[in-house]
Formats: structure tokens, C-alpha cells, sequence
């Protein structure tokens, strides 16, 4: 498969991406610079992690207007598989390609650590290697990851299983200790109504091989790979 | 024409930063201080005579770029030099 990482001006885990994808999963990886306005021969995209225009004004707010972004826009609508992390989920949600906003972190700090995360939704083309209600251990590393949206928007989100993580403790408990930043309700990561487009807070690609001490990020990369592999198979997607 | 906005978290938001500096203000002794919320603030430089046009166009980079509608409210006023 073709995984296209976005590089935006201040990105900090495109490479980290590129390594995952493209040496632990054995996938074609491109760079595309956040100049560029075509997304041909990308089967999924990656807005990795990072300070694009160094969060000014707010996290993701500027990046969202750079040129790449009309073409992820496209990509999306049409069906096309789209993973924000950290930074990348903050460009999803100023983009409008999903719900909400992020606030600052409750307690102020940046945090930069392990944290557990439920999986609530596992029939997902991200998740597809999860169970549902497994915990997987997955470090954040963000000052804005306090997640908010409007009550009817939270209700239906909820409603309709968009909730794709949630943090917990160890056992999966969803507690208010577990909560690293404040989120609504928990939430570390949410997809689209269409189900193509998900965003999360914690980075799978830095926790995806044996080497760095855990795997479990792996689970989630290698579930989008196994989700491509099926939507090729189907006539919309190859028609794309 | 010059616009001065102001934008600010949404009343019944959190605003942690608000809390904090309201603490503060708390321990040095300013009791009667409460309710401190923190906001951006901007000055852009306008070359537009017309006071209604000039209005519409910073109302549309409000909404556009400069706040986050969905967690921010904005004001502005106009001035002449």
C-alpha cells in the first residue's frame, strides 16, 4: 500500500511515521510537502504529530488553510482512509473532517507519557486487529488534547459508536484519574460518520515494534493496512 | 481603518489559564477578584475606507481563522486613524 505522510512546516513525527509504516510494516511510503495539491497513487494518509506553524494562533489552525489540505479534503469525501495523531487529529478537527476542539490540557502542563486507552469501537478499518474493550498502552505527548464539543454533538457521536478511544487505567476502568487532559468524556480518539477519517491523541507509531519496548501501536497501523487491503477489494475503492 | 479583536473561550468553558492566574490573584491578597478568563488579542491594519466593508471583511477572518467558533467568541471595534 502507498501511505502518503503529510509534512507540514514544524511536523515532528512525519519521520517517525515514514519509519513505522514503511520499515516495521513493510509499506510504500511518500512524503508529500504540504505544498503540494495532488494525492495520486496515495492510498491512505497520515497527518503526523508535531507544531505545524508552531501552533500558532491555535493547534492546527493554520495548517488546516495549507494547500495540501484541500486535496486531503477530497481524499476524505471520497472515501479515502485518513489518520490524524496528536497534531494531526488537532489539523482534522480546525479542518472541520471531524467534530469539535481542542482545548488546553486541564492542568496546564505538556504531557509526555504512557497512558491507556480503551478500545470502544473495534469493527473499524483502524481497529480491525483490536477487540472491542481492549486496553492498549500508548504514550500522548501534547499540551492542547483536551477534547470538547457541543452536548448534542457528544450525544451523537456517542450514540453512533464515533468514539473510537477512550482513556482508562490499566484494567480499563474509565476514571477521572485516567483522564490525562481533561477530554470529554474520556475521548483520546474519534472517526467520521463515513468511518474513513479518525483522529487520536496518543501515537501509535512510536510504540510499534519489540525494539522500543511495545507493540501495541502496531495493532492500530497494522489494522489500516488490513482495512486498505479490504476496500481494495471492493469496486468503489478501486475505482478511485 | 484599524480592527482591534478580541477573542476569548466561550462562557461555561473551561479556561484553565483563567483559573490559574485567578488563584494567583487570590494569594496575593486580591479577594475581590473571580470569573478571569484569558483571550488573544489583535490589531490588523485595514486598507478600507468604508466602515461596512471594512466590518464585514474582519466578521469573515473571525470566523474564518481568527477564532475556533465552536469553543471561542470574538468582538472587535473599528478605529480611524
Amino acid at each position: 500500500m502507498n501511505i502518503g505522510v503529510v509534512v507540514f512546516p514544524g511536523s515532528n513525527c512525519d519521520h517517525d511515521c515514514q519509519h513505522a509504516f514503511r520499515d516495521v510494516l513493510g509499506q510504500s511510503v511518500r512524503m508529500i510537502w504540504h505544498k503540494e495539491t495532488s494525492l495520486t497513487g496515495i492510498d491512505a494518509v497520515v497527518l503526523p504529530g508535531g507544531f505545524s506553524y508552531g501552533d500558532y494562533l491555535r493547534t492546527g489552525a493554520i495548517a488546516r488553510f495549507s494547500p495540501v489540505m484541500g486535496a486531503v479534503k477530497t481524499f476524505a469525501e471520497e472515501g479515502g482512509m485518513v489518520l490524524g495523531i496528536c497534531n494531526g487529529f488537532q489539523i482534522l478537527l480546525e479542518a472541520g473532517l471531524l467534530p469539535g476542539a481542542m482545548l488546553r490540557n486541564r492542568s496546564l502542563n505538556f504531557i509526555c507519557k504512557d497512558v491507556y486507552i480503551k478500545v470502544e469501537n473495534a469493527a473499524t478499518p483502524f481497529t480491525g486487529h483490536c477487540e472491542s474493550g481492549q486496553v492498549l498502552k500508548i504514550p500522548i505527548a501534547h499540551a492542547d488534547g483536551n477534547y470538547y464539543t457541543d452536548p448534542v454533538t457528544l450525544a451523537s457521536i456517542k450514540a453512533n459508536a464515533h468514539v473510537i478511544f477512550r482513556y482508562c487505567d490499566q484494567e480499563g476502568h474509565l476514571t477521572p484519574e485516567a483522564n490525562p487532559n481533561g477530554s470529554l468524556d474520556n475521548i483520546a480518539g474519534i472517526r467520521n460518520a463515513a468511518g474513513n477519517v479518525l483522529g487520536m491523541m496518543p501515537h501509535p507509531e512510536r510504540c510499534a515494534e519489540s525494539l522500543l519496548g511495545n507493540e501495541d501501536g502496531r495493532l492500530i497501523l497494522a489494522s489500516m493496512i488490513e482495512g486498505l487491503k479490504k476496500a481494495s477489494q471492493t469496486p468503489v475503492a478501486a475505482a478511485r | 481603518m484599524k480592527a482591534k479583536i478580541h477573542v476569548t473561550l466561550k462562557q461555561g468553558i473551561l479556561d484553565p489559564q483563567g483559573k490559574a492566574i485567578e488563584h494567583a490573584l487570590d494569594s496575593l491578597g486580591f479577594k475581590n477578584a473571580a470569573n478571569v478568563r484569558v483571550g488573544k488579542y489583535m490589531e490588523v491594519d485595514l486598507n478600507e475606507k468604508d466602515r461596512a466593508k471594512a466590518e464585514a471583511e474582519v466578521k469573515q477572518m473571525c470566523e474564518k481563522l481568527l477564532a475556533n467558533t465552536i469553543v471561542e467568541e470574538y468582538r472587535y471595534e473599528l478605529v480611524s486613524p
